[in-house]
């Protein structure tokens, strides 16, 4: 006796989560149903084998059809076929779209192409985590990416919009598309310790800060051909970094930088001798990566710069992350008193942005 | 010209792309009805076109209304080539043709193609002015109102019950050998849904007819079918029960002064006698059944059988005089008929005297080629044939009348089975015809039967039974006989007191057959069908001693024919019955008591039998009050054990020769174990597992015992099909396998739904069927409705009051809901038009969304729930409106089966695609609920070889507005805390 056929349609779809983590992960029918068995669900429920791998093909069975909704989530809302109630809906399609942190690190900042999508079974074979789990991630990332390129606005008000994620979710996304347009570079080794919490964190603040969307600017070029505002770090303000130089360069102003600096944070620094005796290879480091982003290269470089020049420097020293941050407050205050200084707003917008960047990368 | 029909063309979405170079589509649209076709303009390049088109027109006579389905065909616009189909929507304009249902059908329909399934969604608005027609000499009927419940509606009452309708059409089915076809499979596929689709409206036009002559104005418990009958031609056939209803829509019609129902007819102008007139001959209600073209076909009656569950009224003495005179005003009610037959299940308190049992007649017949398909006499001269022997039995019992019934067919080439079954009963004459002989006798009925087992007394004269029985006292009011054990094909009675809970109770049984041609064939099916009738009669009785209990309801026996197979599957609910005796335990007995070892064998299986029983008394609660024999009598003296053999009754006065399925003793039912087969037998008892804890399963409306129920409902349908290893096939290999198969069925189902524990499977419904040689097929679809735990101690009682207060409140409760407060304190203000325009407005709470949804998608808008049931109610909440019957019939094919998954994929596709389209249907008739959903038929066959499959399904269910009672709640408490004193003053008024 053989099943040769073996269905189970409800008029509300059943979504069963646990089954459906197993499908995203990739498994497959049997692996899925043997994981099951490893979990207990034969002695909670009192089934055998053989109505668990039904159960558990019937899901499968589903999903896939769920598949081709869910990868336009407006659509899942406005099919007729699935009668999904609108909690279990957000729920399947912010699973779909869940990513794995060892995943995430393996691709942030490349470029989502055929190229990368190739490397996927090395990715696998690294993280354990199955290639089918990293495909369906990787074309998750590439499909929103594809979807939001050409578009006006707030980068993560259009993934919320056009794939109906929660908040977090479309920030993350944001920070998947934001790197991997601007491939920020974060395989290197110096860089493993950080977290894609870390990336996605600098990400929203340059966001906020860097991109031309940020200045609002739309009004004052309204046909320009700036669409993916949000996308594309603003050129003009990376050209004007370079006018940041004179903080370095001109030596009287360098040095009446570190005084100011010092004079407010003496008695308050723990680590005040390392400081002084650092300060002006920090503030190079710190000016010159400004001075650096002009080019494409270097933007590229921008996380590993900001960790080799100041947080690696600072780590050596053993700076506590409250003196850290003393500093760079003071560091980026101080300027306002540097009479010779004329770039001030230029100096906020670089340094504000920076200093939540550094805080949140100093960490072991 | 008694009718316009209006549609307009709103919009599509989520079209296919037709164009491949451009990946767009260039859409329009063309409405077709009768012979008239309107198109749309093109509307270039868009997956989702804006036609926002004119009203197209039609002016139809209301025949066509009824009988024609509006037809809407999206295309693609080719310039150079032909234009491509992307789907269809056929829409059953029947819900606009009565006034009290729906007035426009508005919304997003799935677009739909035999091939592709749902390609996209068209927005659609219907209208129809009906122009008022005084000429009642006409073919159509609109106006008569369908449900497919089996209870009357919930926010109906019965003024009369006139009783059985019925009515087939037949015609050559367009297609009948799907693999060999010369035109295109979406061609042929389309030809059928369209016929069908027509024959339906024909039949349905024509029983309408029928009931209008009876001077009805709805037909309950609609139940249509379709016969595949392949190269002799394809049958629509329907029953029903014509009644007059009456639509609550006032707190008056509650009040004594109002019930006397011959009043009520004024309100439905239907109810006015239609002037008799030149009627064509063709529209006499019933065909006659004369037999004499039944030599040309072949054709074994079967014999048929009567079964347990009968007794005598005339015992009670007190009874006697007074149930004489019941029984003559019932008779002369019923004897009017043809066939005082009932399609309910469900009834008006006090309707249902008492119950005789079940009785079912089936019958054998070579199909051949329908040659004239305006005189469908041959099918209607075996139906009739059938039901005249449903008659003579329930007559045999005491009983003028059937109620639960039902037919059935099951075909496999050219052999047709013929089967119909339903309950014996004696009902009210009060509901049956216009109330003359009410008044004094209404009230001597109510006094004179005691509530919660008056249905379970028998009906029949002790002295002259059918056959023998074991009658005690009954065990509630000690006054009347009572038969050991009940079989119906009924709902429970709501005042039934039953002891404990119920369960699912299920017989199996497979019977090889050899492969034979014609008359050998069916002779060969006729010889068989006896045996199989006893064998699962006998599995019934086994597994109902096993639960501990004493009744059967909603008993429903499906015999299918296989090429070389029969299989039989009986499903009911058993229950305890707190009148009926406490049934005695099972016992073995070994033929040859020789060698030791046999003996301690026998006392091991008794051992388990006796747990068992143990058991399932205390798994679903069975505690009957003891009552000494003393008080209750000593019981009847005991007849003589019968050989469990065809016994022929010659003296019964109907000559049929009938089956004695009473089993001997009462305190011992004794199994015999002779052989291996009867071995095989026992241990098949044992192998039936009770379901997981937290879990109940019925195949009635509701589960007994069970009356907390929350609104948390999942309707599903579940198919299997297995291959059967040509090998191993022996009788006992089949029954085991076709047990497993139900088994694990139902085992997976527990598994699925065990997020909803605690939790009942209601309506359980399965179907079985022989598509090929070794394939077995099972469809299963109920609902699994939640029901709250720490509440289910209540007792049946309060329950029952409660609803019974409820029902009497419903609709006072809905009327006032949208009202203004003021209404409140003045009941008898009269309101007519501000309630009609609140009944109004509260019932398309859908419309306003589908319209809304008609704008171009945004992004949080979602889809109306639209719930299902199989059930004639929704727990916690109330249906404030019915707004029409759902009949719908699909055909999906395809040609690349394994690219959509395999047949499980191809399935799970289609039935998802059904779903949507009825509730899509549903929630562009305002609504947001289908009720007494069934799928009638879901016929599958696949061929993989050629990496093909098909599949036809028919599904039918009322569709309705329902509000939550907490909706409701939340409403009635606003009011008194707005305005007290005025509530309060309008309750005194009310009580």
């Amino acid at each position: 006796m053989t099943s040769e056929l073996d269905i189970f349609v409800g008029n509300t779809t059943l979504i069963d989560e646990e089954v459906y983590r197993l499908w995203l992960d990739g498994y497959s029918v049997s692996d899925a149903v043997a994981l099951r068995v490893r979990a207990g669900i034969l002695e909670q429920t009192g089934a055998t084998a053989a109505v668990l791998q039904s159960d558990t093909m019937d899901h499968y069975r589903t999903f896939h059809m769920l598949e081709r909704l869910l990868h336009a989530p407006p659509k899942l809302l406005h099919q007729l076929v699935f009668q999904i109630p609108p909690s279990r809906q957000a729920l399947l399609i912010e699973r779909y779209y869940a990513f794995d942190e060892a995943f995430v690190r393996e691709v942030l900042g490349k470029k989502l192409s055929k190229g990368t999508k190739k490397d996927l079974d090395d990715i696998s074979a690294k993280t354990g985590i199955t290639l089918k789990s990293c495909r369906r991630q990787f074309d998750n990332f590439k499909r929103v990416f594809k979807v939001v390129e050409e578009m006006r606005g707030s980068l993560a008000d259009n993934i919320q919009q056009h794939f109906l994620f929660s908040d977090r979710l479309a920030r993350d996304y944001a920070a998947i598309v934001f790197f991997a347009n601007n491939r920020f570079e974060t395989a290197k080794k110096k860089l493993q310790y950080l977290s894609f919490g870390d990336f996605a964190f600098c990400a929203e603040l340059m966001i906020q800060n860097w991109t031309l969307g940020a200045v609002g600017e739309a009004p004052s070029k309204p046909d320009s051909q700036v669409d993916d505002m949000d996308m594309d770090l603003d050129k003009e303000f990376l050209q004007d970094l370079k006018e940041l130089k004179v903080l370095v360069a001109d030596k009287d102003l360098l040095d009446l930088h570190k005084s100011l600096v010092c004079t407010a944070l003496r008695g308050k620094l723990g680590v005040f001798s390392e400081m002084e005796a650092n300060f002006k290879n920090l503030s190079r480091g710190l000016v010159n990566v400004a001075a650096k982003l002009t080019h494409n290269k270097d933007v590229r470089d921008l996380f590993v710069d900001l960790v080799e020049k100041f947080v690696e420097p600072c780590r050596s020293d053993h700076w506590p992350l409250g003196d850290v941050r003393l500093f760079l407050n003071q560091y980026s205050v101080t300027v306002h008193s540097l009479d010779g200084f004329r770039h001030q707003a230029l100096w906020d917008r670089y340094m504000d942005t920076l200093r939540g960047c550094l805080l949140r990368l100093y960490h072991d | 010209m008694p009718g316009k029909l209006k549609v307009k063309i709103v919009a599509g979405r989520h079209l296919p792309v037709m164009d491949r170079a451009s990946d767009l589509t260039d859409a329009f649209v063309e409405v077709k009805f009768g012979n008239t076709t309107f198109k749309t303009d093109v509307y270039l390049k868009s997956l989702n076109p804006q036609w926002n088109s004119e009203w197209f027109k039609f002016e139809v006579d209301d025949e066509d209304l009824q009988d024609e389905p509006l037809q809407i065909t999206v295309l693609d616009h080719d310039t150079y080539s032909a234009n491509d189909a992307i789907g269809k929507v056929y829409i059953d304009i029947d819900p606009l043709l009565y006034s009290e249902a729906a007035t426009v059908i508005s919304g997003w329909f799935p677009i739909y193609d035999t091939i592709h399934g749902i390609r996209g969604e068209i927005n659609v608005v219907v209208k129809v002015d009906l122009f008022n027609d005084l000429n009642r000499f006409r073919q159509s009927s609109c106006g008569v109102k369908f449900f497919c419940t089996t209870s009357i509606p919930k926010c109906y009452r019965a003024v009369i019950i006139h009783g059985f309708v019925e009515e087939l059409v037949v015609n050559e089915d367009p297609e009948y050998q799907w693999i060999d076809r010369i035109r295109t499979p979406r061609a042929s596929n389309e030809a059928r849904q369209r016929l069908i689709s027509l024959m339906s409206g024909e039949l349905q036009r024509k029983i309408g007819l029928k009931v209008l002559e009876m001077r009805g104005n709805a037909v309950v418990g609609y139940l249509q079918c379709f016969d595949l009958e392949g190269e002799s031609g394809l049958v629509v056939r329907a029953i029903g029960t014509a009644c007059t209803l009456d639509k609550l829509s006032s707190p008056a019609a509650f009040l004594p002064a109002c019930n006397s129902p011959s009043k009520e007819m004024k309100e439905s102008p239907l109810a006015h006698p239609p002037s008799h007139g030149c009627r064509s001959t063709h529209n006499s209600p019933i065909h006659t059944a004369t037999g004499s073209r039944l030599t040309q076909n072949f054709s074994v009656s079967v014999p048929t059988l009567i079964y347990t569950g009968m007794g005598s009224g005339s015992a009670g003495k007190e009874g006697g005089p007074f149930k004489a005179l019941l029984r003559q005003q019932t008779q002369s009610a019923l004897e009017q008929r043809e066939f005082p037959f009932f399609t309910l299940t469900a009834f008006p308190p006090g309707f249902l005297v008492h119950v005789g049992g079940v009785v079912s007649a089936r019958s054998v017949k070579l199909l051949d080629r329908i040659h004239n398909p305006d005189e469908p006499e041959t099918r209607d001269a075996w139906w009739a044939e059938i039901r005249q022997e449903i008659k003579s039995h329930a007559k045999a019992l005491g009983c003028h009348a059937v109620v639960g019934y039902s037919e059935s067919t099951s075909i496999c080439e050219e052999v047709c089975i013929l089967s119909a079954s339903g309950t014996a009963a004696v009902l009210n004459p009060r509901f049956l015809q216009d109330g003359t002989v009410e008044g004094c006798l209404e009230q001597r009925i109510e006094e004179n039967l005691p509530a919660g087992c008056g249905f379970c007394h028998i009906p029949y004269d002790e002295l002259n039974m059918p056959f023998p029985a074991h009658l005690t006292y009954c065990y509630n009011c000690r006054k009347q006989k009572v038969p050991d054990v009940l079989f119906t094909t009924i709902d429970l009675p709501t005042d039934a007191t039953v002891v404990g809970k119920g369960c699912l109770i299920q017989a199996r049984l497979c019977r090889l057959k050899k492969k034979a041609q014609a008359e050998a064939n069916a002779t060969a099916i006729s010889n068989l069908l006896p045996f199989m009738e006893y064998e699962v009669h006998t599995q019934l009785m086994n597994k109902l001693k096993l639960k501990g209990m004493n009744a059967l309801f909603g008993l429903r026996i499906q015999i299918t024919v296989g090429e070389n197979m029969l299989m039989g599957l009986a499903s009911a609910t058993a229950v305890y019955l707190a009148a009926l005796p406490m049934p005695g335990g099972i016992q073995i007995a070994g033929k040859t008591p020789s060698d030791g070892s046999y003996e301690q064998h026998i006392s091991h299986m008794q051992k388990k039998i006796s747990d068992t029983i143990a058991k399932n008394k205390e798994l679903y609660e069975i505690n009957p009050p003891e009552i000494s024999e003393e008080i209750i009598g000593s019981p009847i003296p005991e007849p003589k054990q019968r050989s469990r053999l065809l016994r022929s009754q010659s003296e019964s006065s109907d000559e049929v020769t009938e089956l004695d399925l009473s089993h001997g003793k009462k305190d011992a039912f004794v199994l015999e174990i002779d052989d291996t087969d009867a071995m095989e037998d026992v241990h098949s008892l044992l192998t039936d597992v009770p379901p997981p804890s937290g879990f109940y399963s019925c195949n009635t409306e509701i589960m007994p015992g069970i009356n907390n129920w929350t609104s948390e409902i999942q309707m599903f349908t579940s198919v299997r099909v297995i291959r059967l290893s040509s090998l191993n096939l022996t009788n006992q290999a089949l029954n085991k396998n076709f047990n497993d198969l139900c088994e694990n069925l139902l085992k997976s189902l527990y598994f699925k739904l065990r997020s909803m524990i605690p939790c009942c499977l209601c309506h359980v419904n399965f179907t079985v069927s022989l598509p090929e040689d070794e394939l077995i097929q099972v469809t299963v679809t109920a609902v699994a409705i939640t029901f709250d735990k720490n509440q289910a101690l209540q007792t049946t009682k309060t329950h029952i009051e409660k609803s019974l207060q409820r029902a009497s409140t419903d609709n006072e409760e809905l009327l006032q809901f949208p009202l203004e407060l003021c209404s409140d304190s003045l009941p008898s203000h009269p309101f007519p038009p501000a309630k009609a325009v609140t009944v109004e407005k509260a019932s398309p709470m859908g419309e306003g969304n589908f319209r809304n949804r008609s704008a171009p998608p945004c992004a949080n808008s979602t889809v109306g729930v639209v719930k299902m049931t199989p059930l004639s109610f929704i727990p916690g909440a109330k249906i404030t409106k019915y707004l029409g019957i759902i009949n719908m019939f699909f055909i999906r094919e395809t040609t690349s089966l394994r690219e959509e998954g395999g047949v499980s994929g191809f399935l799970h596709a289609f039935i998802a695609e059904v779903f949507a389209m009825v509730r899509a249907h549903v929630a562009a008739l305002g609504g947001n609920a289908v009720v007494s959903y069934i799928m009638k038929q879901c016929v599958f066959m696949e061929n993989p070889n050629k990496n093909q499959a098909q599949c036809l399904i028919n599904v039918s269910g009322d569709a309705v507005i329902f509000v939550r009672e907490s909706e409701l709640e939340v409403i009635s408490t606003q009011q008194p805390t707005a305005n007290c004193q005025q509530s309060c003053a309008g309750g005194e008024v009310t009580t």
